[in-house]
C-alpha cells in the first residue's frame, strides 16, 4: 500500500467509526442523538446536491424541491396510503426523482446563471402548490398526522418512533447504502465522464460525449438521491412543512457543499456538520441567527471558496 | 363577468408593472456583470423602509425622490465592496454572497424596524377612487403604473442616447471589447449595478404605499422577477418588461377563473416558455447561456 492509500483508508475508517459511535460521544460536546440524524439527513442532501454541483460543475440552486417532494411523498404515503416506513421512503424518493427528471429535461441545455434562475423559480412551484393546496399538504400548517412506523423483519420488529437511537442507526445505514452507490457511480466511467464536463465541457464535446445526456443522467440521479434524503427528513421530524421546498433551503444545501469543500466527496457531509451545529447554537443563543448565518455565508464566499476541506488539501501539498 | 374580467386583466397589468420594475433592475445587473441578485429583494425592502423614516421630516414626495437614491447609494457600497471581487470566478460565488446578504438585510430590518408590518401612509390625494364604476382602480395604482411607466421609459432613453447607456449595452454583448476599447469597465459596472438597485428601492417605496412595510415584503416579489426575466429572454432588456407585464396579465386573469392558482400559473407559463422557446420571448440565442 502507498502511502495515499493507506492515508485514504485510514482517513475513511476515521469516518465511519466517528459516524457509528456518534450517538456516544456526541454528548460529551452538547449534542444530542436526533441532532446527529438531523446532520445526517441534511448531509446526505447536500452530498446529493454536491454529486451535480461538484461533480459535474451544473449549478443548481433549486435542490430543495426534491427534498420537499420527497419529504411530502413520504408523508403523505404513510398518512394516507399505507403505514410502512420503507415503502413511504420508496414513494418519496421514486416521487422526487421522476419529477426531478421530467424538469431536468427541460434544463439541460442551459448553463451557468441561467441554469441556477431556472432551477430557483421552478423548485419555487412546489413550495406554491405545498402551500396552497391545503386539503391534501396541510398548507402553511405543514403534513401532520404520520409517524415512522416500526420495521419489520417477521422475526422481530425494530420501533424507530420512540428510540432516537434505533432511528439514528436507522438513519446511518441508509446514508450508508446511498453514499456508496454515489462512491460507485463516481468511480465509474459515467463517474469519470461528470467530471471530464467540468473540468471543460467544450473538450468532453469534442470527444464525442453526448454532454447534455449526461447532464440530465447526472441531475436524475442527483434528484433521486435528494428525495431520498428528503424521505428520511420527514421521518425524523415527522412531519413536513412547506419550508423544506423553499429556496432558502436549497441556499443551505449549496453553502453546506460549499463551506465543506466542493470538490471533495465527503466536504457536504463535513459543511453540514459545521451548518447544522452552528445554526442549532446560533438560533438557541440569539434572535439574530440568521446576520450570523449571513455574515459566515459572506465570509466563506470571499476568504474560504475551497472550503474547510480544500484547505487543507492546499496546505498538505504547499 | 366581462367587468370582472376587465377588474383582474388591469389588476394585472398593474402588479405586472410593479414586476417589471423590479426585474428590470435584476436584469441590468445579471446582464452586465452576470451576477444574480439574490438581494434585490432586500434591497427593496431597504428603499421601502428608509421612506418610511424619511416621510416625517421630508413628507411622501421628498422620500419618494431621497430613498432610491439612498437605496442606490448602499447598492454602489455593496458592489466595491463585496461584489466586486467575485467577477471572474464561478457565478455561484456571487449568487451565494447575495444570498448571504438577503439574509442579514432581512434580518437588520427587523432588528431596526421590528418584525411587525408597519403602514406607509400616502398622501390624500393619491388614495380616493377616480372612478365609482371602475373603484379598484385608485389614484395611488394609477400613480405607480405612471411612476414605472416614466422611469422605465427614462432608463430606456438612456440606454440608447447617452454614452454610459451605448457602453452598458455594448457590454452586455461584449465586456471584453469594451474594456479593450479604454472604458473604464469596473465604474461601469458600479454604476449599472446601483441603477440596478436605485429601481428595486423605488419599487420599494411604491410598494410600500400599496401593501404596507414588512421586513419579509421583497421576498414575494423576487420570483416572479426571475420569471419576468425568463419569460422575456435573458439579455433583453424589452423582454424583461414585456415579461413582467404578461405574466401580471396572466396572474390576473388566472384570478377570475381559478384563484389559488394564480401564483402557480407564472410558472406555467415559464415552462411553456422553456419548453417551445428556450431562450425566452425576445432572448438572443447564445446569451448567457
Amino acid at each position: 500500500m502507498t502511502a495515499g492509500e493507506y492515508r485514504r483508508v485510514v482517513v475513511l475508517a476515521a469516518i465511519w467509526a466517528a459516524l457509528i459511535f456518534a450517538p456516544y460521544w456526541m454528548p460529551v460536546f452538547g449534542g444530542y442523538t436526533a441532532l446527529g440524524s438531523r446532520v445526517l439527513v441534511l448531509g446526505l442532501g447536500a452530498m446529493a446536491l454536491n454529486f451535480l454541483l461538484g461533480f459535474t460543475g451544473v449549478l443548481s440552486f433549486g435542490h430543495a424541491a426534491w427534498f420537499g417532494l420527497g419529504a411530502y411523498a413520504c408523508g403523505l404515503t404513510l398518512k394516507f396510503i399505507i403505514p410502512s416506513t420503507p415503502l413511504g421512503l420508496l414513494a418519496g424518493t421514486l416521487v422526487g426523482g421522476v419529477a426531478g427528471a421530467l424538469l431536468g429535461a427541460l434544463l439541460v441545455r442551459r448553463r451557468g446563471v441561467y441554469f441556477a434562475m431556472v432551477t430557483i423559480a421552478f423548485g419555487q412551484v412546489f413550495y406554491y402548490i405545498a402551500f396552497q393546496w391545503s386539503s391534501v399538504t396541510g398548507g402553511d400548517d405543514g403534513l401532520r398526522g404520520f409517524a415512522r412506523q416500526p420495521l419489520d423483519f417477521s422475526l422481530f420488529q425494530i420501533d424507530l418512533l420512540h428510540s432516537d437511537l434505533a432511528f439514528y442507526y436507522f438513519v446511518l445505514v441508509c446514508f450508508a447504502v446511498v453514499v456508496a452507490v454515489m462512491a460507485l457511480i463516481l468511480r465509474s466511467p459515467f463517474g469519470r465522464t461528470m467530471i471530464a464536463i467540468r473540468e471543460n465541457e467544450r473538450r468532453a464535446r469534442f470527444l464525442g460525449i453526448p454532454i447534455e445526456l449526461h447532464i440530465w443522467i447526472a441531475f436524475t440521479l442527483s434528484c433521486f438521491f435528494m428525495a431520498f434524503a428528503g424521505g428520511l427528513y420527514a421521518l425524523l421530524n415527522n412531519f413536513a412543512d412547506p419550508r423544506v421546498l423553499h429556496y432558502s433551503l436549497s441556499g443551505d444545501f449549496v453553502i453546506m457543499a460549499v463551506m465543506g469543500g466542493m470538490r471533495m466527496f465527503w466536504g457536504p457531509l463535513l459543511g453540514a456538520v459545521v451548518f447544522v451545529v452552528l445554526q442549532d447554537y446560533l438560533s438557541s443563543l440569539t434572535v439574530n441567527w440568521m446576520s450570523f448565518i449571513g455574515v459566515l455565508i459572506v465570509l466563506i464566499v470571499l476568504f474560504f471558496p475551497r472550503g474547510i476541506l480544500g484547505l487543507i488539501r492546499q496546505r498538505r501539498t504547499a | 363577468m366581462l367587468q370582472l374580467i376587465f377588474f383582474n386583466v388591469t389588476n394585472g397589468l398593474i402588479i405586472g408593472a410593479f414586476y417589471a420594475l423590479m426585474a428590470i433592475g435584476l436584469s441590468l445587473i445579471l446582464n452586465l456583470s452576470g451576477v444574480i441578485n439574490f438581494a434585490h429583494g432586500g434591497f427593496l425592502v431597504i428603499g421601502g423602509y428608509l421612506a418610511y423614516a424619511l416621510t416625517p421630516r421630508l413628507g411622501f414626495w421628498g422620500a419618494l425622490i431621497v430613498a432610491p437614491f439612498l437605496t442606490a447609494l448602499i447598492g454602489f457600497a455593496v458592489e466595491r465592496l463585496l461584489i466586486r471581487r467575485l467577477y471572474g470566478r464561478d457565478p455561484l460565488y456571487s449568487l451565494l454572497l447575495t444570498f448571504g446578504l438577503a439574509f442579514i438585510i432581512e434580518d437588520g430590518t427587523r432588528q431596526i424596524w421590528g418584525a411587525n408590518g408597519l403602514p406607509f401612509s400616502v398622501p390624500a390625494a393619491l388614495t380616493s377612487p377616480l372612478s365609482y364604476q371602475f373603484f379598484f382602480i385608485t389614484g395611488y395604482r394609477m400613480f405607480m403604473v405612471a411612476m414605472v411607466a416614466v422611469v422605465v421609459a427614462l432608463l430606456f432613453v438612456l440606454l440608447r442616447y447617452t454614452r454610459i447607456g451605448v457602453r452598458i449595452r455594448a457590454g452586455t454583448l461584449d465586456l471584453e471589447t469594451v474594456a479593450a476599447l479604454g472604458v473604464n469597465v469596473r465604474a461601469l459596472r458600479s454604476l449599472n449595478f446601483a441603477v440596478g438597485i436605485f429601481l428595486a428601492g423605488l419599487a420599494g417605496v411604491l410598494a410600500a404605499g400599496q401593501i404596507g412595510l414588512e421586513p419579509t415584503m421583497g421576498d414575494a416579489l423576487l420570483m416572479p422577477s426571475f420569471i419576468a426575466i425568463i419569460v422575456g429572454g435573458v439579455g433583453s432588456l424589452t423582454g424583461t418588461l414585456l415579461g413582467g407585464l404578461l405574466i401580471g396579465v396572466a396572474s390576473g386573469l388566472t384570478a377570475v377563473i381559478f384563484p389559488s392558482a394564480s401564483e402557480a400559473v407564472i410558472y406555467v407559463m415559464m415552462a411553456i416558455v422553456l419548453l417551445v422557446r428556450p431562450r425566452g420571448l425576445l432572448g438572443e440565442e447564445g446569451m448567457l447561456t
